[in-house]
């Protein structure tokens, strides 16, 4: 529905509990004010959030998902860098 | 149309609240046209959350206006069983949709005044419409800074989007002195402090619809002749074809809930 000279921005909404904001979705619009707005009317509708970020989309760098193999393969095999790999003596208790 | 219209007294409290209801209900029931027929997703949406603040606003000014009336009627009668005459609302707000741009400056129009307005009603000495104030004045508030946005980008944008807008305004200005008007019923209301005196918001709005159209390239008209009637329940041609759509369930199947 949206032009093709409409630019996308995506959407970060944070919580009323929350600490970060997160990605919730995108949307078209013709510069950041006006995307700021559509977000609120969009993605906030059920009192989902008190604050709002719009990112053009063209500003993120994406990894290429045909590099998955290269990129994320390697961290699969070292479970070491999981705490729970470790055993925690019975002396130390909670930490 | 097979369900008698209701009689309502309209006292000068009654007339006040029904006013301010009709003209809540009417608009918002304008934008709900546009549900589904928007240019973009996004206004979609917009435009239909102001027309349901707008709707939210009309029901609790027709459960106040009912109560003061203090006989049968209730919100859904006065909305579904007036007829054209019994409707109060400004002739502003039951223009035709038109084209987005006459939609945004219908909106903004209002929207305008309606930020002053309820800012100014929370005030009042009446609790209940100060409350009701109280509600709106931030409904209020976003709408006009969602269709401030809209003029300035529609005005200043194309060579298209200028002219249509420019036209909007040229054939809606006519309807902006309603407004402020005042006829005696009120003028007893405002003296108890129960409303205010809309002249008094006029120099303010001025100030902010000038700017706004200003910053957008486009004019105001010159033009200081103002069209007025839909206050008493004479109004435009345009406002039978709303209620005939917005009445039609209840008419047919009275008292029908879901």
């Amino acid at each position: 529905m949206a032009t093709p000279n409409t630019p996308l921005w995506e959407v970060f909404i944070r919580s009323r509990n929350g600490l970060a904001h997160k990605h919730v979705g995108s949307l078209h619009a013709s510069d950041a004010t006006m995307a700021l707005q559509a977000a609120r009317d969009i993605y906030t509708r059920r009192g989902e959030g008190l604050s709002i970020w719009v990112v053009p989309s063209t500003a993120i760098t994406a990894s290429d998902p045909a590099e998955k193999g290269m990129m994320f393969e390697p961290a699969e095999s070292k479970i070491y860098r999981h705490p729970t790999f470790y055993d925690v003596p019975e002396e130390v208790g909670h930490m | 149309m097979t369900v008698a219209n209701i009689q309502v007294s309209e006292t000068p409290l009654v007339l006040y609240t029904l006013r301010r209801a009709d003209d809540a209900l009417i608009l918002g029931h304008r934008l709900s046209e546009w549900c589904g027929h928007a240019p973009m997703l996004e206004e979609d949406m917009a435009l239909s959350n102001i027309a349901l603040d707008l709707i939210g606003q009309a029901r609790e000014l027709y459960g106040y206006a009912a109560k003061a009336e203090g006989g049968d009627n209730d919100e859904d009668k006065l909305a579904y069983l007036r007829d054209v005459r019994q409707y109060r609302n400004l002739l502003l707000v039951e223009q035709p949709n038109g084209d987005f741009a006459q939609t945004l400056v219908r909106q903004f129009f209002y929207s305008a005044f309606a930020d002053l307005y309820w800012r100014a009603m929370m005030n009042s000495r009446d609790t209940t419409l100060a409350a009701i104030a109280a509600k709106s004045e931030k409904e209020s508030a976003y709408h006009l800074r969602h269709s401030s946005e809209w003029i300035i980008r529609l005005g200043d944008g194309t060579e298209e989007s200028h002219a249509r807008a420019q036209g909007a305004i040229d054939q809606l200005w006519a309807f902006t002195g309603e407004m402020f008007a005042v006829d005696d019923s009120e003028r007893g209301l405002i003296d108890a402090g129960i409303a205010i005196d809309p002249a008094t918001l006029r120099d303010r709005w001025m100030k902010t619809v000038a700017s706004v159209v200003t910053e957008a390239t486009l004019a105001l008209p010159q033009n200081n002749w103002m069209q007025q009637g839909g206050r008493f329940g004479r109004h435009s041609e345009h406002l039978g074809h709303l209620l005939s759509e917005l009445q039609s369930m209840q008419r047919t199947f009275p008292g029908q809930t879901w």
